[in-house]
């Protein structure tokens, strides 16, 4: 690794990426949604050769007791080891819990859904919310993939039927109503390698980096998650570069959800 | 389940509700290749059900004692996504998919040369994206296509269907509403040159000419799977290989 | 009963496909015998000499065969000498006594002066043992320590197209960038020279293992290095 991280550092110097890209350009994205007949609202996303598949279930059960007239919202990743050499069977690692938080961070504080549209009845019964995320390759940077998955499975999401009276969801029955979303957060990931930081890291470039930050923004350029992660460090300077740079890189991602 | 649960007949005016003769296949589609980081992967689409598989290896053994020294270590992971069914499924295996991670590798065992690569690992990680019945003889069919994809030797591929009754009718590739309502279920798997079976479970209630009559229809319907399988793993490489001849002459 | 053969020279074959009947055809390369006939093992191209049917594999993982020349990354330092991994699913090792054509007194030297954990090592595959040992020998030229560079990773079974006919292929990249390419059987690659040019051949090199099957792909390689 240290030859790797050597030759992707002088790279980056000459601001260059190898596979010849810009410092802060992202590589292909594409969204498709409605990929899963069994899910009201689901998406693929393919950022480079990095492939999420994110499905939306809803269900109907009791709101939390401090918050009795909002719906629930769960966010859970699995890291599958079809989509790594690196990923293994087993109970779910601190790699995973870790996207499914920061995937579940810019989407509750980007405030995507109203939740409070959610409740069905004040106290007792509220929609839940669940959105799986399965990486089913990683190329590198999921939690941007999983991020803008989640939202773009969320944006086009409808209700499963409900008898209220019977208390049933018919899960295989989808109305035509949307779920009510309010914002579109936006996650982006930067990468520092020996100084010089980047935009959207490849596994190559994960494995050889000293830190990361990921920025969710919002069109209006609220800032609302972040996290570092990595044993290295970044100065007061680079984080507040970062962070136009997210509001401004999110922009153009934004543009994909439509 | 209630609501929209079991329909009255499955058999209406001598077809089956979905439209289908009692012996056609739902539509079939594989695709070798899907998955980049794995040394080799397929797709399978079957009506609704799909399904992708991945394989990993020839690889180091982990953990350590599974290794076995005069052969390699066949690994079979089925597990169904949470979004897959129509109620989530909770990640994590179930005592169901560990018995069926566990018959799909006792129906490709057969047709691997695991004894070429001993002291290895041969890791097939199979994922249910949706979910519509007959998923383990449809992950068989893409794990066999993922194996050869990965350049794995083998004796021959691996190609699998279900068949079952349902009305008092014999049918072929059963959909989920006959696969819950109907009377009989049956998975069967077999190596297509030599059709010796490698794999076969029923529950349900059937005769003895009955079972010998869904065995040949599935066995008839696996030549067809086998066809699409090959094509698959053609496609992927055709034009790959003349290239490749060209080269190393 | 008369010999039937059902493939001919290119042909893609699938495991298990039948490609002959008969006693007087001879298996080779990944083709088996089962009775009397002869069937492909694995995904490959069918090459037909005579009575001699041979199935060169499309795909497949590296395993390893003496007289290999690989490059292995150094992944341990023992008492006697170095553990490598070289992309292949058994362990190896490079002793002491095969590290260098001079005597290494292990009193005097500390063995990171010669390869160092994280190190690349060109080097050759002496021996694989009954248990599944590999012995590697680094001892003569060209094997020796690469130092810096680029590693990148191809599948084994491509590497024939990316060398070229009589290496013609990588005599494209030199004179294009000016980098040292240097191909180990085990599917790694190593590139030198300045870090720009290093990502454009790496770059052409993961194109031809992709699109080797495209028409005109020495113009195509032309066109991509001249493009940088």
């Amino acid at each position: 690794m240290k030859v790797i991280r050597n030759y992707l550092a002088e790279l980056l110097k000459m601001q260059k990426r190898e596979d010849g890209r810009e410092p802060f350009q992202c590589r292909e994205v594409s969204i498709e949604t409605g990929v899963i007949a069994r899910s009201p609202g689901s998406a693929r996303v393919k950022i480079g050769d990095t492939e999420v598949l994110v499905g939306v279930k809803l269900d109907v059960g009791e709101p939390f007791p401090d918050t009795p007239n909002e719906g629930v919202l769960i966010i859970n990743a699995e890291l599958i080891p079809l989509a790594s050499p690196d990923f293994e069977t087993g109970p779910p690692k601190p790699e995973a819990i870790e996207l499914a938080r920061v995937t579940d961070r810019g989407i509750r504080e980007g405030h995507a859904i109203d939740v409070e549209k959610l409740c069905i009845k004040k106290g007792e019964k509220v929609w839940m919310v669940n959105i799986d995320v399965y990486p089913m390759n990683d190329d590198g940077n999921l939690i941007d993939a999983s991020a803008l998955g989640a939202i773009a499975a969320l944006k086009t999401a409808v209700f499963p039927k409900y008898d209220e009276s019977a208390d049933k969801v018919e899960y295989k029955e989808f109305t035509k109503t949307k779920l009510p979303v309010k914002a579109l957060p936006i996650m982006t990931t930067f990468g520092k390698l020996a100084g010089s930081l980047f935009l959207d890291p490849t596994h190559r470039e994960e494995k050889a980096f000293d830190s990361r930050l990921s920025i969710s923004t919002l069109d209006d350029g609220t800032v609302c998650a972040m996290q570092k992660g990595g044993f290295g460090t970044f100065t007061k300077d680079e984080v507040l570069q970062i962070m136009g740079l997210a509001i401004q890189k999110s922009k153009e991602l934004r543009k994909l959800l439509k | 389940m209630g609501g929209i649960g079991a329909p009255e007949k499955l058999i209406v005016k001598g077809k089956r509700l979905d439209g289908r003769a009692f012996d056609e296949l739902r539509p079939i589609q594989i695709k070798a290749g899907v998955v980049k980081n794995a040394d080799g992967s397929a797709i399978i689409v079957q009506g609704e059900t799909k399904i992708i598989a991945a394989v990993y290896g020839p690889r180091e053994v982990f953990p350590k004692h599974f290794q076995e020294a005069d052969r390699a270590h066949l690994n079979c992971v089925y597990d169904m996504a949470a979004f897959s069914t129509p109620e989530r499924a909770r990640p994590g295996p179930s005592r169901r998919s560990v018995e069926i991670s566990k018959v799909i590798r006792d129906a490709l065992a057969p047709a691997v040369f695991l004894e070429k690569y001993p002291k290895t690992a041969i890791d097939v990680y199979i994922e249910v994206t949706n979910a519509n019945a007959g998923t383990r003889v449809a992950a068989i069919c893409a794990a066999s296509v993922a194996l050869a994809d990965a350049g794995i030797e083998m004796r021959d591929l691996v190609t699998a269907v279900a068949s079952g009754k349902a009305d008092g009718q014999l049918l072929l590739d059963l959909f989920e509403l006959e696969d819950n309502y109907g009377e009989a279920d049956m998975p069967l798997a077999i190596m297509p040159q030599t059709g010796e079976i490698t794999l076969l479970q029923m529950d349900g209630e059937v005769s003895q000419d009955e079972a010998a009559k869904l065995i040949e229809m599935s066995m008839q319907a696996c030549q067809k799977i086998y066809e699409l399988q090959k094509k698959a793993l053609r496609e992927k490489y055709l034009a790959e290989g003349a290239a490749t001849g060209e080269a190393s002459e | 009963m008369a010999d039937k053969l059902f493939v001919k020279d290119h042909d893609v074959v699938i495991p298990g496909e039948e490609l002959a009947e008969g006693l007087d055809y001879l298996p080779a390369g990944k083709a088996f015998r089962d009775g009397d006939k002869i069937f492909a093992s694995t995904i490959g191209l069918a090459s037909v000499k005579g009575r001699v049917i041979k199935i060169i594999p499309l795909a497949g993982k590296y395993m390893p065969r003496r007289g290999d020349v690989v490059i292995g990354e150094v992944t341990g330092i023992g008492h006697s000498g170095w553990m490598l991994d070289v992309n292949s699913p058994y362990p190896a090792d490079l002793n002491i006594g095969e590290a260098s054509s001079e005597y290494i007194d292990l009193n005097k030297t500390d063995m990171t002066y010669y390869f160092d954990i994280g190190d690349y090592v060109l080097c050759e595959v002496i021996n694989i043992s009954e248990g599944k040992f590999i012995k590697l020998t680094a001892k003569y030229r060209p094997y020796r320590k690469l130092k810096g560079g680029n590693i990148i990773e191809v599948s084994p079974t491509k590497i024939p197209r990316i060398i070229g006919k009589a290496g013609s292929m990588i005599a494209l990249m030199k004179d294009a960038t000016g980098c040292e390419i240097t191909v180990g059987q085990n599917g790694l690659v190593w590139i030198s020279g300045q870090a720009d040019k290093q990502a454009v051949v790496a770059r052409v090199i993961k194109f031809i293992e992709r699109e080797a099957h495209k028409q005109g792909l020495t113009d195509k390689v032309k066109e991509m290095l001249r493009g940088k």
